[in-house]
Parts: structure tokens; sequence; C-alpha cells
């Protein structure tokens, strides 16, 4: 069988992200930072609403429980290039 | 929660969980108290950078001590830290830094680092893609055994491995008060129930003010928002990290090829904020353009922000009170708190255990700030 990957830009697989709910990371935040999943060049679009469901399954959690990670900026990746001329979207 | 332990440790941080392994390896009954998870704070928020070239010998000793153990840490918690030696590389842009950093060289080769002094033509030799002129560097120092580790594996991998080790490790729970009796904590109430203990470690990092005063213990730190990036990885082609105090701005390589580096906004005020600014990521933007050109086409990922627990004299404040007689100071890192925190704890674990501690933390005590200062210059504030 093969695996199942719940993140692509960082290759982080189901059998990863249940290993480590087991060792009780059991927050979204939590499982960024011990698996780095979501922080990937999409950040975490791809990746994010999986992760929620595997919480809700696998650790019981109620949907209104599970924080949603926060958005970093900037919303999409912008050249360095762009970003010193250019503002984009974010607060200042 | 459990009723008594030998020793309570606030923040689960890098220093608090390092503190956490060197105890229970020494047999000590341990408990850390965090208020959200392992690494929430700056310890999972900063640059990894790891250097040894500081302007105060205290400095230079507690991170050379510290990159003896980084060096084996991979193998003594057993999990991957990342750790590479790329070397730092720190420029001059005026004669007032050159004559700093000369003599910054030759106290740091008397504490047996080695650490050259580059000229203007030798910079290149180090890093080819470096606008050296662009830029208005005129010298630089030099030292090959710094570095860079990824701080988040490194606290886990702390905490994992002193949890393994027998440690009790409380996420989700806070601080909230101390019932004191004759100058000593008897007991420590959190969300999560009260608990005794012998004594009690302040590793709360920018927050470790706040915990003072709930004890009347007045700490001089201020918490400074810092704000930091990332791009998309790109082919490795340079290893050191690049500091310009000059430009109050840093950056290196991962080694998966991303950016990484931040800019001290020196118009920061204090306070406790985590809100990323346009302003950040244009400076940061000018700054990257004008070192390396070619970093223009790079696209930057995400931007985020920490806090800086500064002293005024950019150093660290380790070791007991006067008037708590076992409440321990482990904080005020000014900003360098990562590099150190194998060593500073190793040597809170010695004082702690009654050990001779391997180097002298006095100096380095909370009472220092009554008399004159020698102030750390060496630092992107
Ligand atoms: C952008 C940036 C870049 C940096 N770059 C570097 C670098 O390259 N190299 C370097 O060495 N250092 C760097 N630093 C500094 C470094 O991150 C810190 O010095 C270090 O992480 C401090 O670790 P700590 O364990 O002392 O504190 P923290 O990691 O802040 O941990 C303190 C913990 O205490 C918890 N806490 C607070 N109050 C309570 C309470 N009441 N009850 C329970 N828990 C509580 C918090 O939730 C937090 O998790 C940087 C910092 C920033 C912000
Ligand atoms: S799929 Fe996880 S960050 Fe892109």
């Amino acid at each position: 069988m093969g695996e199942i990957i719940v993140c692509r830009c960082r290759d982080v697989t189901l059998e990863m992200v249940e290993k480590a709910i087991d060792e009780g990371y059991k927050t979204v935040e939590e499982l960024k930072r011990k698996l780095r999943l979501g922080m990937g060049p999409c950040q975490g679009r791809t990746c994010m609403r999986l992760l929620a469901g595997i919480l809700r399954r696998k650790a019981g959690l109620k949907p209104e429980a599970i924080k949603h990670h926060r958005i970093r900026p900037p919303v999409r990746p912008v050249p360095v290039g762009v970003l010193e001329v250019e503002a984009y979207e974010g607060e200042d | 929660m459990k009723e008594r332990t030998d020793v309570l440790i606030i923040g689960g941080g890098v220093n608090g969980c390092a503190l956490a392994y060197y105890l229970v390896k020494r047999g000590a009954n341990v408990t850390l108290v965090e208020r959200e998870y392992i690494a929430c704070g700056s310890s999972g928020r900063n640059a990894g950078g790891i250097r040894q070239q500081w302007s105060t010998r205290e400095n230079v000793r507690l991170a050379m001590g510290s990159v003896k153990i980084f060096e084996r840490l991979d193998e003594e918690l057993g999990c991957e830290t990342d750790y590479r030696q790329g070397g730092y590389l720190i420029l001059a842009h005026t004669e007032e830094e050159v004559k700093q950093f000369k003599r910054n060289v030759s106290m740091q080769k008397s504490e047996g680092l080695e650490v050259e002094y580059l000229e203007q033509d030798e910079i290149n030799d180090i890093v080819p893609e470096l606008n050296v002129e662009g830029i208005g560097a005129i010298g630089a120092t030099w030292c090959p055994s710094d570095g860079h580790a990824d701080p988040i594996k490194v606290t886990i991998g702390y905490a994992e491995a002193a949890a393994r080790k027998g440690a009790q490790i409380y996420k989700y729970t806070e601080v909230l008060g101390f019932r004191v009796e004759d100058n000593e904590i008897v007991e420590v109430k959190t969300s999560r129930g009260s608990i005794r203990a012998d004594y009690i470690v302040n590793a709360a990092g920018a927050y470790s003010k706040e915990i003072a005063k709930l004890l009347g213990v007045q700490l001089p730190n201020k918490p400074y928002r810092h704000e930091i990036l990332i791009t998309e990885p790109v082919k490795p082609f340079f290893t050191p990290m690049i500091i310009s105090f000059h430009d109050n701005f840093y950056f290196r390589q991962t080694p998966e090829g991303q950016i990484i580096g931040g800019w001290g906004n020196p118009r920061e005020e204090p306070g406790y904020n985590y809100e990323s600014s346009l302003t950040f990521a244009k400076n940061m933007a000018r700054l990257l353009t004008k070192y390396m050109p070619k970093l223009r086409h790079v696209n930057v990922l995400r931007q985020w922000a920490g806090l800086y627990d500064v002293t005024p004299d950019a150093r660290p404040i380790l070791g007991p009170v006067e008037t708590v007689r076992n409440f321990i100071q482990m904080n005020g890192f000014s900003g360098h708190g990562f590099m150190v925190a194998p060593m500073t704890a190793t040597l809170i674990a010695q004082l702690i255990m009654g050990e001779k501690t391997s180097l002298p933390i006095k100096d380095l005590s909370l009472e220092r700030f009554k008399g004159e200062v020698v102030k750390e210059v060496s630092v992107v504030g």
C-alpha cells in the first residue's frame, strides 16, 4: 500500500501525523512545529484542511475546538524585488 | 497535577526544556509548566543562529561552551537538530566598528576561539555573492565554527528527551501566583492546581518580568518585538550567517536553501506585539537586494514576529535573587537565548544540584544592576 501524503510541500505522511498525535501533539499549531507541515510554499492551503479532518477523527476534537493556524503574510509568495517597491495586502 | 517536585520550571522554551533535561539527567525530580505548548514563544520564532563572536567575555564563554554541546547534541538527544557549522561573517562599516571588532577578535582569541579579522578584499573569499562595496563594508570578522541549528527541533528535542527520562511536562498550564513564607516560595499556583517545589525557575522568556512581579521582584527586562521572514528554497550557495550591526540586519540560508533573516527596527517601542509589519518586509527587501542583488527574484513565503527579552546590558540574568531564596532566574537573553541555552541550562542545573558551575555565573546575577554594568555591544538591537 502506498503512503498517504498529508502535506505535499513538506512530505508529511498520514502515518507521521497519527504518530505525532499519539505522542501528544494534539493541536494544529503544535503539529505544525513538530512536523513542519503547513510551512511549504502553499502555506498550508492544501494540507491544513486535511489536518483538521484528521484531528477531528483521531483526537476526537469537535470542529469548533480546532484552532486554525494563523496565516502569516504575505498571503501569496512575493518576490523580494517586488516587495522592495510595492506593498502587498497586510497591515502596517 | 502532582503535589510536589524538586524543581518547578516555568516556561517551555529552549531554556526551560534544556534545563529540564540536564536536571533529570542528574537525577532530580522535575516539573515544567508551559502556558501554551512547547516552543510557542521566541524559541519557535528565531533564526537559529549560533555565534561565539561577542564583545564580552561572559558571552564568548557561554557561546563556546554551547557550541561544544551542539556538536554532540543529535547524539545526546537522539534526534536531528540540523546543526551546521557554516560560520558567521560579521561586517564592519565604520572605522569605529573596525577598532571594536579588532579588540573583540583579540579577546576572543585569548579565549581560544578560532576567529580572524578580514580586510575588505578578503570578504568575497568567504561569500563571493556578497556586494561588499555596494553595502559599504570595509572589513569583517569571520569565525568558521559559528553556525546554526533548527531551534524548534532543538527545543522539542530537549523536551522529549527530558520527558523520556522522567520529567513531567504540563502543557496548557499557566502559572498564576505564589505563596511565599519567610522569603521562600512554598507553593506555586497554576491553572491546573497548586504544586510545591524546592526550587522555582523563571524561564518564561519575555514574560519573566511578569512572573517576577507576582513575587515583588523587579526585573529590568523589557519585551521588544523582532520580526523575521523566510523565502522559498533556492539552490544552496552560501553557508554563513551574514550580519551587520550597522544595518541592524542578518540573514542566512537553511540547509534546504531557504533564506531566513531579520532586521531590527530602531524605532521599535517595548511591548508584547506579535503583528507583522509592512515596514519590516520593505526594509528586508531593500537590504536583501542591496546585500545580494540576485535575491531580488526569490519569493518571500512568510514573515512573523517574536519577542526579545532585553536587559540593560544585553546579557542574561542567571541565578538566585536576594529577596526570594528559592527563586532562580534564567531569562533576559536579549535576542541570543537560543545559542547559549545548552550552556546556561547546564550551569543552572549544576547550581541547583549544588555542583561547582563550570563557568562562574555570579556576574550575571540580578544584583549586578545595582552597580556599573559592562554592556554587550555586538547585538542586532
Ligand atoms: C525574530 C527573532 C530572532 C532571533 N534570532 C536568534 C538567533 O539567531 N540566535 C539566538 O540565539 N537567539 C535568537 N533569538 C532569541 C531567542 O529566540 C530567545 O532568546 C530564546 O528563544 C529564549 O528562549 P526561552 O526559553 O528563554 O524563552 P521562550 O522561548 O520565549 O519561552 C518562554 C515560555 O514561557 C511561557 N510562559 C510565559 N508566561 C508563562 C506563565 N505564566 N506560565 C507558564 N508559562 C509561561 C511562554 O508561553 C513561552 O513558551 C531571536 C528572537 C527573535 C524573536
Ligand atoms: S501542502 Fe502543506 S504546506 Fe503546502
